[in-house]
């Protein structure tokens, strides 16, 4: 019992150091420069206008094959591709808002925002998920260990994970990335879209195609604003919609992505590697104490013991 | 039936274009045959091009085991009719069923037609063919069905297996399949079989393939069991006339029932749209609307495909494989899994009240130990000390 105790405390001590060295760290952290992240124009993306879509979702079987998805067919008993919300099994999901008058109504298209400076990226501890050159968010299977941190830190709740697999994935859209460029142009959403209410390009050209959309038909869009040209940084996947787009299930971001923020913090306790070095220096420190203190004792304590134990054999 | 139909054409407008069918009705006749079978105009101008170079394709058809339902079928397309077929489009050199020559006759013209056309006649085969027993269960003029089948085959320019007993085995291949009947192209497993399977199979599919052939010399593309791709290429489900009431969710439950009434998809009825790659539900029989299953308020039955026909259950509903959304949406604010913070405080207080339990019981077990030992410091190392000297 005594020992366990020792063992927890061992435990609590290196937590409690890494625990004030974290938190004195982030004070000064936050007055390290800001780093002023720009959104690459050429970078690969989707813009999805919400008033041309007319819900036909031919876009998610299209997705569904073309990434080699097993169809979630929700409560339908196989009948049909019935995702409730985005899953291990759906990576782009076509949802409906109405308001609670019925009036306003719009469709949503749920999936990966690619961020440009992405957040789950920024959490990953191994880089398996990662920006690809072209901009495009991808994940790389062999480098995943599963932590799930992305999860956390994305802030549309993109990235899911395969609690049912023995091997689980990340499943998130990588703009059909295995695909475009070699047997295809384009992500297979956006070539079965019967209104081309869903477009890919450069993220460039399609903000200037949301923004020449917005002066041909002003008040029409949302607060006459593209959303994704600053939220978060600024995102890869454009929504245009005549809807509040807090009601699409996107939320109201800063200006500044979030990978940015913690970037302030992070880059400022791994610089150098000095804060593993300090908090691991530290724990190796009290333990060896502790350590040294123990075998004190045990001179006393425990050279008894054992004499004790000689006698007796 | 047949003699009437030729009669009347002959006498009247003396059928083949050589013999005075004006250029006109000749196109026209074309056209509808590229027309029906999806072909483009363009196809039609080749067509025309390559039969008035009086190259109509000669054609052997042969029966073996099944009911003459295709030939029937065909006897009933009227866009072109048979009379047309066979009088400006090809020649029909044998056919059991609709020659006039009988016995020794018939099989001296057949051998006239293999000899004289070698390497570019059509062979057309409607019928599984035996395989048990040397195939004794069927034999034409002292022939097995095999060897007939081999006989010919071996000098044909192009094979194609009309309906499901000469693409893979159909009724008579039906479990337990006494006769060990077989679709032909098992038996000719180095030729190129084009299957077109159908219970029976829509006649125009058979023009279309055919009329291809005389065309442009060669074959529509094939999927791998050998069917046109332009035919067999989806399933009835994807181009369901009723397929809006399945999205919708409304079934017929039984037959008769109010849905089935109202026109209501026949799924549940064991519907095996989904599982059937056919395009009768674009393409029904012989010109006369929704002359086809499911038009006829039948579940589909599957009958092109070898693992559904006569093998599934006929009211057994089918499995989807790549399901599609209903009509019904995902709403935005999805119900996903949330505690309440209610639920997350109980919890918390029931964990802090096991951990302080167990903390304070520990602390208690601690002292009781405390007196067999006042005064030492290792509680532990000295109780075991005591019991030693004990």
């Amino acid at each position: 019992m005594d020992v366990n105790r020792r063992e927890i405390l061992k435990a609590l001590m290196g937590g409690t150091v890494a625990a004030a060295v974290a938190t004195t760290g982030m004070p000064v952290g936050t007055a390290a420069k800001p780093e002023k992240f720009e959104a690459d124009p050429t970078a690969l993306g989707l813009m999805y206008d919400a008033t041309k879509c007319i819900g036909c979702r031919a876009c998610m079987p299209a997705c569904q094959n073309a990434n080699g998805l097993t169809p979630d067919v929700g409560g339908s008993g196989g009948l049909y591709l019935q995702p409730d919300t985005l899953n291990a099994h759906t990576k782009n999901l076509i949802k409906l808002y109405v308001a609670e008058d019925g009036h306003e109504r719009s469709f949503m298209k749920q999936q990966c925002m690619h961020c440009a400076d992405p957040a789950c990226v920024s959490g990953c501890p191994m880089e398996a998920l990662h920006k690809e050159p072209n901009g495009v968010v991808g994940w790389t299977s062999h480098l995943c260990i599963g932590c799930r941190y992305c999860q956390v830190a994305c802030p549309f709740n993109i990235p899911k994970f395969e609690w049912d697999k023995f091997n689980p994935k990340i499943v998130k859209c990588e703009l059909c990335r295995h695909i475009v460029g070699t047997t295809e142009s384009e992500p297979a959403c956006t070539k079965v879209c019967p209104t081309h209410a869903v477009i890919y390009g450069k993220r460039g050209d399609l903000l200037a195609e949301a923004h020449r959309r917005i002066k041909a038909k002003p008040g029409f869009y949302f607060e006459d604003h593209v959303y994704g040209e600053t939220e978060a940084g600024g995102t890869q996947c454009l929504v245009l919609s005549q809807v509040d787009y807090i009601h699409l299930g996107l939320p109201k971001l800063g200006n500044q992505s979030p990978a940015a923020q913690t970037r302030k913090v992070s880059d400022f306790v791994y610089r150098g590697f000095l804060t593993p070095v300090v908090v691991y220096g530290g724990i190796v420190a009290i333990v060896r104490n502790r350590w040294k203190e123990h075998l004190k004792h045990a001179e006393h304590g425990g050279g008894e013991d054992t004499h004790g134990e000689e006698k007796r054999a | 039936m047949l003699s009437e139909v030729i009669s009347s054409t002959t006498e009247e407008k003396s059928a083949t274009f050589r013999n005075g069918v004006d250029r006109r009705t000749f196109l026209k006749i074309v056209a509808q045959a590229a027309a029906a079978v999806g072909l483009t105009g363009s196809m039609a101008a080749k067509m025309v091009a390559a039969v008035e170079k009086g190259a109509r394709p000669s054609v052997i058809w042969l029966h073996f085991q099944e009911c003459t339902g295709c030939t029937e079928s065909l006897l009933r397309t009227s866009h072109p009719g048979l009379a047309e077929v066979l009088f400006d489009l090809i020649s029909l050199d044998y056919h059991e069923t609709l020659m006039a020559a009988a016995g020794h006759q018939a099989e001296a013209a057949l051998e006239a037609a293999i000899k004289k056309n070698a390497g570019n006649f059509i062979l057309v085969v409607e019928g599984a063919v035996p395989t048990k027993e040397n195939g004794i269960y069927m034999q034409i003029a002292n022939k097995t069905g095999v060897d007939m089948l081999k006989h010919v085959a071996a000098s044909a320019g192009a094979i194609v297996a009309i309906g499901s007993c000469a693409s893979w085995g159909g009724v008579p291949s039906a479990s337990p399949n006494p006769t060990g009947a077989t679709g032909i192209n098992q038996l000719l497993p180095d030729k190129v079989v084009v299957t077109l399977p159908g219970c029976p199979a829509n006649p125009y599919i058979f023009l279309g393939t055919a009329l291809q052939y005389v065309a442009l010399g060669k074959l529509p593309e094939l999927d791998e069991l050998g069917r046109p791709k332009f035919a067999y290429g989806r399933t009835i489900h994807e181009h369901c006339p009723r397929r809006a009431h399945f999205d919708a969710g409304r079934f017929a439950e039984e037959f008769g029932d109010e849905g089935h009434r109202l026109g209501y998809c026949l799924y549940k009825l064991g519907c095996k749209g989904p599982m059937t790659h056919a395009s009768c539900s674009v393409l029904h029989f012989c010109e006369v609307v929704d002359a086809w299953p499911i038009g006829l308020g039948h579940p589909c039955f599957g009958c092109t495909e070898q693992n559904v026909a006569f093998n599934l259950p006929m009211l057994k509903p089918a499995e989807i494989v790549r399901p599609t959304p209903p009509a019904t949406y995902a709403p935005v604010t999805a119900p996903q899994g949330y505690i309440s913070p209610i639920a997350t405080g109980i919890g918390g207080l029931l964990v802090g009240g096991i951990l302080g339990g167990g903390w304070m019981a520990s602390k208690k077990i601690a002292k009781k130990e405390e007196p067999a030992s006042p005064g030492v410091m290792r509680s532990k190392g000295d109780t075991t000390g005591a019991s030693g000297k004990e």
